[in-house]
């Protein structure tokens, strides 16, 4: 682990939804250039834990973001958006709050792979690879700090799944990019993440995969038997 | 209907620019999926035309009043209540009409209903454009970030977009051009000159700049045209503008994209 200054320190946060609650008590940092990946069942409260960070969600407890939220990236689990929306990619990537000159944009589509001819197309006649290598590139040319990835690969064929992948490493080791990345795959969370964050409305561990993730707490964290092991894949 | 030449050069005027509004703030009406809403709200105005004729105040002043509450009303309800805007638009839009016909002389509610351009003065048409052109300044400075919250709301929140806010202006520039609207083609068909100059523009547009701008224009070539055609054939103009509006989007569906 590095010890660079937290650039996420979240305290005590609690969320409910009606009266329940989602996540309990949560306290943890995320240092500057760290990859987080936060793992647990459906429901445990991954995706509530990203939208309170965003403020989408009301919460209580303490969440510190060093660069404000502004400097957040978010891509969200699902887009679903009105395929007949007359919406070119060109115009969509100006839609970021912080305006971006044309060479950035250029650059960016070139890091995700996202062939520059289709930014005259729609969005909505976009493939979902397409789609999700726009979203990608939407979320880099506001320049970044954090980014937070829920799920990013789940609906994705694996060509795409490996660009993520790739721009992710290079955005880490290009601009000290710190990342919190939602997975369900075991195999990615040993591969990309420095640290692994379990989670069941509490946590249930946090420390490098090979030291957190133990036969013994992932079977608290899934429950029952301690059936998944180290490079076991898990589908959702 | 009758004008004199600077009866129709007036009228034409403030259509083009109340027209050319209503299409651009319509173009948002039509991706926020809330085409009805608007054709509801524009009934809101009907008490306060009622009010101002009542008491001898400028209508389309009394009729933004009218719609200005209306919405706040909707706008409140709709956060605290949580059911949906249709639903509450509904409510207070057949509200707005009963109270409204009551209150409108037997001789004025025609007029209310369907406008009647040909009585507008050259204040008239000085609100207008002054009006019009507010209104364009305004969403066209919001434009991007409502449209942001069209295509994905997190992704509007996640940068700091207050959609509820955006969403309370958006509703009172819909007020607005109605207000503006109700001399041009009345409470009626106002609700129709905001969603078809869209509707046709949405037909033939696959990017936002040419769809919003294309409706704006639509907008302003339906009201020149429909109100000439009034002129020259005796009739009452807003029908004869939403009418055109409706020719448009026709012709539109034979170059869809």
């Amino acid at each position: 682990m590095n010890h660079n200054e937290p650039v996420i320190e979240i305290e005590h946060l609690t969320v409910s939804f009606d009266g329940e609650e989602v996540i309990h008590d949560l306290s943890f940092c995320v240092e500057e250039g760290e990859t987080l990946a936060i793992v647990g069942p459906n429901g445990s409260g991954k995706t509530t834990l990203l939208r309170a960070i965003l403020g989408l969600v009301e919460y209580q407890g303490k969440i510190r973001i060093k660069h404000g939220r502004e400097r957040i990236g978010y891509v969200p689990q699902r887009f679903s958006m009105d395929k007949d929306l007359p919406l070119s990619v060109g115009e969509f990537l100006s839609l970021r709050a912080r305006q971006n000159d044309p060479n950035k944009v250029r650059q960016t589509l070139r890091l995700t792979e996202f062939p520059e001819r289709l930014l005259t197309r729609a969005v909505g006649s976009l493939s979902g690879g397409e789609l999700q290598r726009l979203l990608i590139s939407w979320t880099l040319v506001g320049d970044p700090m954090i980014l937070l990835f829920d799920e990013p690969t789940a609906w994705v064929d694996i060509k795409t799944e490996e660009m993520v992948f790739a721009v992710l490493r290079s955005l880490r080791e290009e601009r000290n990019l710190t990342v919190l990345l939602v997975s369900h795959d075991l195999n990615v969370v040993y591969r990309e993440a420095s640290n692994v964050l379990c989670l069941n409305k509490e946590i249930v561990c946090h420390g490098s995969p090979q030291e957190a993730l133990t036969p013994a707490s992932l079977a608290r964290l899934y429950g029952g038997e301690p059936l998944f092991y180290k490079h076991e894949h898990i589908s959702s | 209907m009758e004008g004199t030449v600077s009866n129709v050069f007036l009228s034409v005027i403030a259509g083009l620019f109340v027209g050319g509004a209503a299409g651009y703030v319509g173009s948002l009406m039509v991706i926020k999926r809330m085409s009805l809403v608007g054709d509801a709200l524009s009934h809101v105005a009907l008490p306060g035309i009622a009010l101002g004729l009542l008491f001898g105040i400028n209508p389309v002043a009394t009729a933004f009043g009218a719609l200005f509450l209306g919405v706040a009303l909707i706008w409140v309800l709709e956060s605290k209540t949580k059911l949906p805007v249709e639903a509450l638009v509904g409510v207070v839009f057949t509200a707005s009409l009963a109270i409204g016909v009551l209150l409108i002389p037997d001789e004025k509610l025609l007029e209310s209903l369907f406008g009647d351009i040909s009585r507008v003065t050259a204040g008239d048409a000085l609100l207008a454009i002054a009006g019009s052109v507010a209104i364009y300044g305004i969403l066209k400075f919001f434009y991007r970030r409502m449209m942001l919250g069209v295509v994905s709301g997190d992704l509007a929140k996640s940068q700091g977009i207050a959609l509820e806010r955006e969403n309370l202006i958006y509703l009172l520039l819909v007020a607005a051009v109605v207000a503006l609207g109700i001399k041009v083609v009345g409470t009626l068909l106002m609700g129709a000159l905001v969603i078809l100059p869209a509707a046709a523009s949405r037909n033939i547009s696959q990017n936002l700049g040419r769809y919003a701008y294309g409706s704006m224009v639509i907008g302003g070539m339906a009201s020149i045209i429909g109100i000439l055609l009034a002129f020259r054939l005796h009739l009452l103009p807003g029908p004869i503008v939403v009418l055109v509006a409706v020719g448009i989007f026709l012709l539109t569906l034979f170059f869809r994209r």
